[in-house]
């Protein structure tokens, strides 16, 4: 039996909301899967559309944004800006060919302990049954010839 | 950029995996963590240790760095929210600039969460591989210092605010006290008796009032709100909007013959003091004891401002001060503080919210904050238990746990209804010799005599009976009695138990407006609505924002004695950050790189501190170091990717992205 | 043999625009002859393959490559160039990142084909006849190069020394890179031959954009009636130039069309569509979903807007080809 397929989801958390209501999953002794790597940034106003592209690139099977909700953001208005870039980003990612359910933006509160664990957790299934993101380099495709 | 091969040449990182005792060794393989750390290019040594943050934990990192000539330290443990600052002290004490360091999270988001070892364990150890190719990039950063001013605002004048003030004031310090109603007091000046002493609450309460209006060093600001807040820590610019009274402060001396004159010779308007049980008139005053002693005029009611042809007797009666002015505007005040405590205090569980006790409906179903008022000698009753059709009670039934452990309402336990309920129990029966009976779920009575007065209280023969009521509706023979239904769970049975008089101990709440006013001051709120507490344990007063601090029930439901400690907490962290003389901020600011700037504006509207503007002469954009909090958004806009995010640059975001997936 | 430093031109996967820009160096063309020996040069000179195999390697002081890699026979002739020359220059978007050709990495070869020789309707192929890379006929053989899946950059293929950019690069542009190498005043390998800074720092209509600028949505060109003087962004229009190397001197937005990025990043970013598009939507207005598809509705294909000369080069490289392909 081979092993299952185990996603690796890059999170990017801002630091005020979403990183302390993991903290906050953790000092509760929530449980989830431990499918998820989390990269600490200030904002999600911080997170450039390059990061998530990289994470790809790099071999994630998802990506997953925390900011805190619309209108609660520490730094006034920085979410909102995430999810500009976000909608933007989404059309993008689709239009290559990335499903839809391996980018995802969460707004979730510093007493969102809970919600940390089940966004995990239901990202980690979906993506699961989405199977691994091929990192596609260009040699393995392109040496393929057409034989007479 | 250093290609993989020249990594391990460029820098000597010092890797420490904690054990937490077992709180990370339990689930995550330490040892392994440390050791493969120890394989990865640039690091230099990498140890595990029991506990990292205790004393000989940081030792380890100091000497390490200095016989090691270590360049880099990454300690692998809790939440940097918890020991970055700890660990980044130690990294400074053994001579390496502070920013060196990095910390992984193995704990919260880790160890505690997971339950798989093996997957735990690799987990950690792609955070500590992200670590380490992140950590090589970091820079020699220094902290700026910025001086703190050194005034104070306290928000909300109950008995936290007052006694924060008060001590902020002996300390010398300047203290603007600034209150939302017309007197300063808060929900203690409507209580009776305070439990477990039942000292009569406005016998400790108005010496400190007093105390506050007399201190040289307080600035009291009542009928006032502050409406907007700016700034950073140690540097808070405020506005107060100050409400007019329709009356001179200066001049009113507080005989309070303007409302016996007034054209009204009866109360008109419901007195929200007494929670609608009396009336008032459109001028009054709170209650006798108010401080300010200054009578306010409510523009809602009085004929003068609703029709401008009242007689105002008020006006004849105060000729020899001349204290009324009906043309009195508000105003706007702007001040400078260092820091801010909020105790803005609770509001109480509408009783409407559940129907089936019969509050609003029945007359004779009342609040424990109403029962406060009518036992009260200066109360709408005049300290008589009386129903509202006069009768005095001879049963009363009084129901725990009203809005507060209720899944339908608030889950959270509100801490003083048990004691409060004991309390008006016993002044119940003092007053009226009634039948009492307490309907409780549990008796909570943890505090310091608060065991010893459930035994009184019990003594004396009130009923005790544990239950959760289930209904109260009027009895059947119509006599005037409300029936109460519990099951007694102590004597396993239903029980219908009449009742004249239902008395509802209301939970407490997060004030109404508790979403606006957090946001005003760029703070949080738990799940129940109260203030976020930077830590419940060991930060009870700071919130997450620098300089803002938390006391009394703004925090969470508490009784005086917590309110009163809680509010000299807050008032030693002001005065720990004032007398520092100055505050370091943190540098993971922005700045834009002067030479590769193109001037293309696209930064500028984004930052909502206005810290970005555009510098015509040099046709570039700038950053004020001092206004930036570091959030970020500007430097994800750039288009050039010219400026650059102290800590969080994006070379460094894309090594620890690389770092946690590919192996080195 | 003359002492004059050889150079060499060569063309893969392009449209000749390139070719057009030495042309079009006028009359200096003829100071670049006086200074160098063409010895390699398809669209001009008749030199051939062989020819160039003879010469010893690193006898070419220079290769202007342009073009992206797309075939078998493009890959073997950036291989034999590297090795002839001691300087490969990628000349042009489509050698240093992938180009307008680039764009095929929403495809694949087989959906290629069946558009370009089955179902495009100009055409008429009942049979389905397809390239074939070798065909027989009367005991001859003729072979044609392999078509790859995938469009690559030249330097994902070979090393490359210096970015000539643009599409195509102007006279400016290439004059300077020729006077750069012939100088010895070329910077540090792996540079690119333009202005580390965005185009707005050369842009005439700079001073018009204003200082609060948020936009309730997009326009394309074809929806405006663009004024000559303002900035173009600032007209709602995806300029690019805040993202663009300079050293074009504003061309495009001198006749009075948005830049489209040709000239590629500054070295401080990594993925041009990625970091296009935090910049783009950073000027949106919008708080809810509604308001913010209405700022990017006329945004209808982001790929080719955001990554239009530089699809190989992203970090993603390509679409995701099915599974199983």
């Amino acid at each position: 039996m081979p092993d299952p397929f185990e996603p690796r989801i890059v999170a990017f958390f801002c630091n005020w909301c979403t990183y302390l209501a993991a903290d906050l999953a953790g000092t509760s002794r929530l449980k989830y899967a431990p499918n998820v790597r989390v990269v600490r940034l200030m904002c999600s106003g911080r997170v450039d559309a390059q990061f998530v592209l990289e994470a790809f690139a790099r071999g994630a099977d998802g990506v997953l944004i925390g900011g805190c909700h619309p209108g609660d953001c520490h730094y006034q208005e920085g979410n909102y800006k995430a999810l500009r870039r976000f909608h933007l980003l989404k059309r993008l990612v689709r239009d290559m060919g990335i499903e839809e359910e391996r980018i995802r933006l969460e707004w979730i509160s510093a007493s969102e302990g809970e919600k940390v664990k089940s966004v995990i957790n239901d990202m980690v299934e979906k993506v699961r049954a989405l199977g691994p993101f091929t990192v596609q380099v260009a040699e393995d495709r392109a040496l393929e010839e057409v034989t007479a | 950029m250093l290609r993989p091969d020249e990594w391990g040449s460029s820098v000597r990182i010092g890797v420490y995996v904690c054990h937490c005792g077992t709180n990370i060794a339990g689930t995550i393989d330490v040892k392994g963590v440390a050791e493969y750390s120890a394989t990865l290019p640039g690091v230099a040594l990498a140890r595990e240790y029991k506990y990292m943050c205790s004393d000989p934990g940081q030792e380890l990192i100091r000497e390490d760095i200095r016989e090691h000539n270590l360049d880099r330290i990454i300690v692998a443990a809790c939440s940097p929210c918890l020991h970055e600052k700890t660990f980044r002290h130690a990294t400074e004490q053994g001579g390496l600039n502070p920013y060196y360091f990095h910390m992984v999270n193995v704990r919260e988001h880790d160890s505690w969460v997971h339950v798989d070892k093996k997957a735990a364990t690799e987990k950690a150890m792609d955070l500590v591989r992200a670590a380490v190719r992140r950590v090589r990039l970091h820079r020699p950063l220094e902290r700026r210092q910025v001086p703190i001013k050194p005034d104070v605002l306290v928000v909300g004048g109950g008995i936290a605010g007052i006694h924060a003030a008060l001590t902020l004031a002996n300390a010398g310090k300047h203290v603007y006290l600034v209150e939302r109603e017309p007197t300063i007091g808060g929900h203690m000046a409507q209580f009776d008796k305070t439990f477990p002493t039942l000292d009569c609450a406005a016998c400790i309460l108005t010496p400190k009032m007093t105390a506050v209006k007399m201190h040289p060093n307080i600035t009291l600001w009542t009928l006032s709100e502050v409406t907007g807040v700016d700034g950073y820590v140690g540097n808070y610019t405020v506005t107060v909007k100050r409400k007019p009274r329709y009356v001179l402060e200066d001049l009113c001396v507080g005989c309070l013959e303007c409302i016996e004159a007034c054209v009204y010779k009866q109360g008109k308007v419901s007195d929200e003091f007494n929670l609608g049980l009396s009336k008032r008139k459109p001028i009054y005053i709170s209650f006798p004891q108010a401080v300010p002693q200054i009578v306010v005029i409510d523009p809602e009611t009085c004929i003068e401002f609703k029709s401008g042809k009242c007689k105002k007797t008020c006006v004849e009666i105060c000729a020899d001060r001349n204290a009324i002015d009906f043309h009195q505007q508000e105003e706007i005040k702007t001040i400078e503080v260092g820091t801010i405590i909020l105790g803005t205090g609770f509001e109480v569980f509408d009783a409407k919210r559940i129907p089936y006790y019969g509050y609003g409906v029945y007359p004779n179903v009342y609040t424990a904050m109403e029962v406060e008022r009518l036992v009260n000698a200066s109360g709408p009753t005049g300290g008589e238990i009386v129903l509202r059709d006069g009768r005095k009670p001879n049963s009363v039934g009084i129901i725990h746990c009203v809005g507060s452990r209720d899944e339908h309402t608030n889950r959270y336990c509100s801490r003083v209804c048990c004691m409060y309920s004991l309390k008006l129990a016993h002044l119940i029966k003092e007053r009226t010799e009634a039948e009492v009976y307490n309907f409780y779920i549990d008796m909570r009575t943890a505090g310091k005599g608060f065991e010893e007065f459930y035994n009184r209280v019990a003594g004396e023969g009130t009923h005790l009976i544990r239950g959760k009521v289930a209904d109260v509706c009027p009895g059947a023979n119509g006599d005037g009695h409300l029936m109460v239904q519990v099951e007694d769970t102590l004597l396993g049975m239903v029980r219908k138990i009449p009742v004249d008089m239902v008395v509802l101990a209301t939970g407490l709440e997060a004030q109404r407006d508790a979403q606006e006013v957090r946001r005003l001051f760029n703070i949080g709120c738990s799940s129940e609505g109260f203030f976020l507490e930077r830590h419940p344990k060991l930060a009870p007063v700071n919130t997450f924002t620098e300089g803002i601090f938390l006391a009394g029930c703004c925090q969470g439901p508490k009784d005086i004695p917590d309110t009163v400690a809680q509010a000299g907490a807050a008032a030693a962290e002001s005065l720990a950050l004032i007398d520092a003389g100055a505050v370091e901020l943190e540098p993971n600011t922005a700045h834009i790189l002067e030479e590769v700037c193109s001037g293309c504006k696209t930064c500028i509207p984004l930052c909502p501190y206005q810290a970005i503007s555009f510098v015509l002469d040099k046709s570039k954009a700038e950053i004020n170091e001092v206004l930036c909090k570091g959030c970020g958004t500007c430097v994800a806009a750039c288009p050039s990717g010219s400026i650059l995010q102290n800590l969080f640059e994006d070379q460094e975001i894309f090594e620890e992205i690389e770092g946690l997936l590919t192996y080195a | 043999m003359s002492d004059k430093p050889k150079v060499a031109f060569y063309w893969c996967a392009s449209c000749g625009g390139c070719e057009e820009a030495v042309v079009d160096l006028e009359e200096k063309i003829l100071d670049v002859v006086a200074a160098v020996d063409i010895v390699y040069w398809p669209v001009a000179l008749d030199f051939k393959r062989h020819d160039l195999e003879a010469m010893p390697n690193g006898s070419v002081v220079a290769t202007f490559l342009n073009g992206a890699i797309r075939t078998t026979e493009q890959e073997e002739m950036a291989r034999l160039l590297r090795r002839k020359s001691q300087l490969l220059f990628a000349f042009g978007s489509c050698s240093q990142s992938g180009g307008i050709p680039g764009l095929a990495n929403l495809w694949d070869r087989e959906s290629i084909f069946r558009t370009a020789y089955s179902e495009s309707p100009s055409t008429a192929n009942p049979d389905g006849t397809l390239p074939q890379r070798v065909s027989r006929e009367n005991g001859d053989a003729l072979s044609l190069p392999g078509f790859f899946d995938t469009v690559q950059t030249l330097d994902q293929v070979v090393d490359v020394d210096y970015y000539v950019p643009g599409c195509p690069p102007t006279p400016k542009i290439l004059l300077a890179a020729l006077d750069a190498l012939l100088n010895g005043k070329l910077p540090e390998k792996g540079a690119v031959l333009a202005p580390d800074q965005a185009l707005c720092e050369e842009c005439p209509r700079k001073e018009s954009r204003p200082e609060q600028l948020s936009l309730a949505e997009f326009k394309r060109p074809h929806q405006v009636l663009i004024d000559e003087a303002t900035c173009l962004l600032a007209q709602g229009l995806l300029c690019f130039g805040p993202g663009t190397r300079a050293g074009c001197e504003a061309l495009c937005v001198k006749g009075n069309m948005p830049c489209t990025g040709c000239f590629g990043p500054t070295s401080r970013v990594k993925d041009f569509g990625g970091k296009a598009l935090s910049a783009m939507a950073s000027v949106a207005a919008g708080k809810d979903e509604a308001e913010i598809g209405r700022a990017f509705e006329n945004i209808p294909d982001p790929v080719g807007t955001f990554y239009r000369y530089s699809l190989p080069s992203s970090l993603l490289r390509r679409k995701r080809l099915e599974a199983g392909r």
